[in-house]
C-alpha cells in the first residue's frame, strides 16, 4: 500500500497556494504510507537554466565550488542548484566526479523534487512543501514492499528533465524490464520497481513517444499492479492497471484537477462539494496539459 | 434526530454509538455531517434505524449491514454494504470497487455508476444500479440478483454460479461460463420487484433488459475445461 497525490492548476491565481494544497493531501494519506515521503513541485523556471535537485549533506560548499552563475536553494537535506543550461552537463559531471556523496532527485527547467524517509507530514514540513508555489505537482507517502525503506527508495522518480514519476502497487518483471533499459543507457539509484516504470517512460519518450504512447507501450510491457501519476514539464498523467488493483479517486472543477488514492485526500480541496468527482477507469490514459 | 459531526467525534465514537442502540430504539434516523471520505461510517449496525450521511464515505460503509437503512448521499469509496446481510443500503452518487461484495442479502441501490468489481462473489444480495458497472462485475457471483441500468465493463459474470444478471445497456464483454439467457416470467416478475424497491416503479419497462447467469460448464471438473480454471 502506498498513497499517492497529484494535482494540477487551471487558475492561476492559485499558483501561490499549489504547495500548501499539495502538502494537506499528501498529509492525509500519512494512512497509506507511513514510512517516507516524496513530492515534485513545477514551480517557477528561468528560460535559458536548468535546475538540479540533490539530497545529501554538506550542501553548502556546492555551490561556491561551482563558480559564479549558479544560485542556490537549501532545504533541510536538499539542495536546488540553478544553472545555465549549457553548463548542466558539465555541471552534472562534476558532482559525479567531486561529490559521488551527493544524489541527484531530480532535474529540468522547472521541476523540484524532495523525498525523504520519516511521516510524510514531518517530510512536507522539513522541505516547506506548504510555501511552494507551482503550477502543478505530485507526491507519495510510501509503505515499502519491494525494496527497502531509504531515502532513495522514496518516489517520486525522476529519469528525464523534467519527468517524474509516482506509483502505487508492484511490478512483478521489473527486473527484466531494467535489463532491457540499462543498455539504452539508463542508471538507477536504486532497487526500487518504480524507478524502473520512470526509466521505461524516459526511454520510450526519448524514441519519441508522447507521453499518453509512452503509458500505452507501458500496458503491455510493464506487469503489475500500478497506479501511476507521472508529471511533465507541462502536465500530469495517470494510469491504472488493467485490473484496476489499486485505488484512485479524482476531482475536476474549473480550477483544478486532483487526484487522490482516496477521495479523503481531496476533500479539503477548495470548492471541493461542487467538483465532478469520478474514478478513472482501467487500462486507460488520463493527460492534463497546460497549452 | 441524532447528528454526529465527524469533524468533531472520531468514526470509532459514531460507531460505537450506533452498535449500542437495541433493536427497538427510539432514536431511528441519525445524521452524520462532514463524512469527508473516512473510512467504515456505520459499519456493522444491527438495528432498524436509519443513517444518513451528508457527504462523500470512504470504504466499507455500511458494511456487515443488518436490518439498518443507511443512505450515502455522495460517492462510496471501496467496498460499499461489503457483506451487507439485510436492510438496504442507498448510494445517491457513484460507487467504488467491490461494491456489495460478498454480500448475503438486503438490497443496494446505487443512483450513479459502480466501477469494477461490483458485486463480487455476491452471496444473495440484491443490487440496482441506476448508472453502469465497471469490469470484472459478479465475478464469482452466487446467488442474489444484480440489475444495471447502463452498461456492464469486461468480462461480467465471470466464473458465475447461481446470481442473475439484468442488464438494459451493452455488456462489453462476458467471462467464463456466464451467458445470455432467456427470459421469462419469473424473471420479469423478479425484475419488476427489483425496480419498484428501488424507486423506479413504471419508469423503467422490464422489457428493455437481458438476463446473464451461469452456463454451469465450470461446477464440475472436466479435463476440456482445465484452461479455464
Amino acid at each position: 500500500m502506498c498513497g499517492i497525490v497529484g494535482l494540477f492548476l487551471k487558475d492561476p491565481s492559485l499558483e501561490p497556494s499549489l504547495g500548501e494544497m499539495l502538502a494537506g493531501m499528501l498529509e492525509v494519506m500519512s494512512d497509506r504510507g507511513p514510512d517516507s515521503a516524496g513530492f515534485a513541485v513545477y514551480g517557477e523556471g528561468a528560460p535559458g537554466r536548468t535546475k538540479i535537485t540533490l539530497r545529501g549533506k554538506n550542501l553548502a560548499s556546492v555551490a561556491p565550488a561551482l563558480g559564479a552563475d549558479v544560485q542556490a536553494t537549501i532545504r533541510d537535506t536538499h539542495l536546488v542548484l540553478s544553472v545555465p543550461t549549457p553548463d548542466a552537463g558539465a555541471v552534472r559531471a562534476w558532482l559525479a566526479r567531486e561529490r559521488p556523496d551527493l544524489t541527484v532527485t531530480g532535474s529540468g527547467e522547472r521541476v523540484e523534487i524532495y523525498k525523504d524517509v520519516g511521516l510524510p507530514a514531518k517530510v512536507a514540513e522539513r522541505f516547506g512543501l506548504a510555501g511552494m508555489a507551482g503550477t502543478h505537482g505530485v507526491g507519495h507517502t510510501r509503505m515499502a514492499t519491494e525494496s527497502a525503506v531509504t531515502a532513495d527508495g522514496a518516489h517520486p522518480f525522476s529519469t528525464g528533465a523534467d519527468q517524474c514519476l509516482v506509483h502505487n502497487g508492484s511490478l512483478s518483471n521489473h527486473r527484466s524490464v531494467r535489463r532491457v533499459l540499462e543498455p539504452e543507457g539508463m542508471t538507477f539509484t536504486s532497487d526500487n520497481d518504480s524507478e524502473v516504470a520512470a526509466a521505461y517512460l524516459t526511454v520510450k519518450m526519448r524514441q519519441g513517444a508522447s507521453l499518453a504512447e509512452a503509458l500505452e507501450a507501458g500496458l503491455k510491457d510493464l506487469d503489475g499492479f500500478y497506479t501511476f501519476v507521472v508529471g511533465t514539464k507541462e502536465g500530469f498523467a495517470v494510469l491504472r492497471d488493467p485490473v484496476s488493483c489499486k485505488p484512485a479517486v479524482m476531482a475536476e472543477t474549473d480550477r483544478y484537477v486532483a487526484f487522490g488514492s482516496e477521495y479523503r485526500a481531496l476533500a479539503g480541496l477548495p470548492g471541493i462539494e461542487s467538483a465532478r468527482v469520478f474514478e478513472p477507469e482501467p487500462a486507460r490514459i488520463y493527460a492534463w496539459e497546460h497549452a | 434526530m441524532p447528528v454526529i459531526d465527524l469533524a468533531q467525534t472520531r468514526v470509532r465514537e459514531l460507531n460505537a454509538q450506533l452498535h449500542a442502540l437495541s433493536r427497538d430504539t427510539n432514536e431511528t434516523l441519525w445524521r452524520v455531517e462532514n463524512p469527508n471520505g473516512q473510512h467504515a461510517l456505520a459499519v456493522g449496525l444491527d438495528a432498524p434505524i436509519t443513517v444518513e450521511i451528508a457527504g462523500h464515505a470512504g470504504y466499507y460503509c455500511a458494511s456487515m449491514n443488518k436490518d439498518a437503512h443507511v443512505v450515502v448521499e455522495g460517492n462510496a469509496g471501496v467496498g460499499v454494504a461489503e457483506n451487507m446481510m439485510s436492510g438496504r443500503v442507498h448510494v445517491k452518487g457513484d460507487a467504488s470497487q467491490s461494491a456489495g461484495a460478498t454480500a448475503h442479502g438486503g438490497l443496494l441501490v446505487i443512483d450513479g455508476s459502480a466501477s469494477a468489481r461490483c458485486g463480487i462473489s455476491m452471496k444473495g444480495v440484491d443490487i440496482v444500479v441506476k448508472g453502469s458497472i465497471g469490469p470484472m462485475s459478479a465475478f464469482m457471483a452466487q446467488s442474489g440478483t444484480l440489475v444495471v441500468l447502463g452498461d456492464a465493463g469486461d468480462a461480467l459474470g465471470d466464473s458465475i454460479y447461481e446470481a442473475r444478471l439484468y442488464v438494459m445497456g451493452s455488456v462489453k464483454s462476458l467471462g467464463a461460463d456466464c451467458v445470455e439467457k432467456p427470459m421469462r416470467d419469473e424473471h420479469r416478475a423478479e425484475l419488476r420487484r427489483l425496480l419498484d424497491a428501488a424507486g423506479l416503479d413504471g419508469s423503467v419497462s422490464v422489457e428493455s433488459f437481458k438476463r446473464y447467469g451461469s452456463a454451469r460448464t465450470l461446477y464440475s471438473f472436466h479435463v476440456d475445461n482445465a484452461a479455464s480454471y
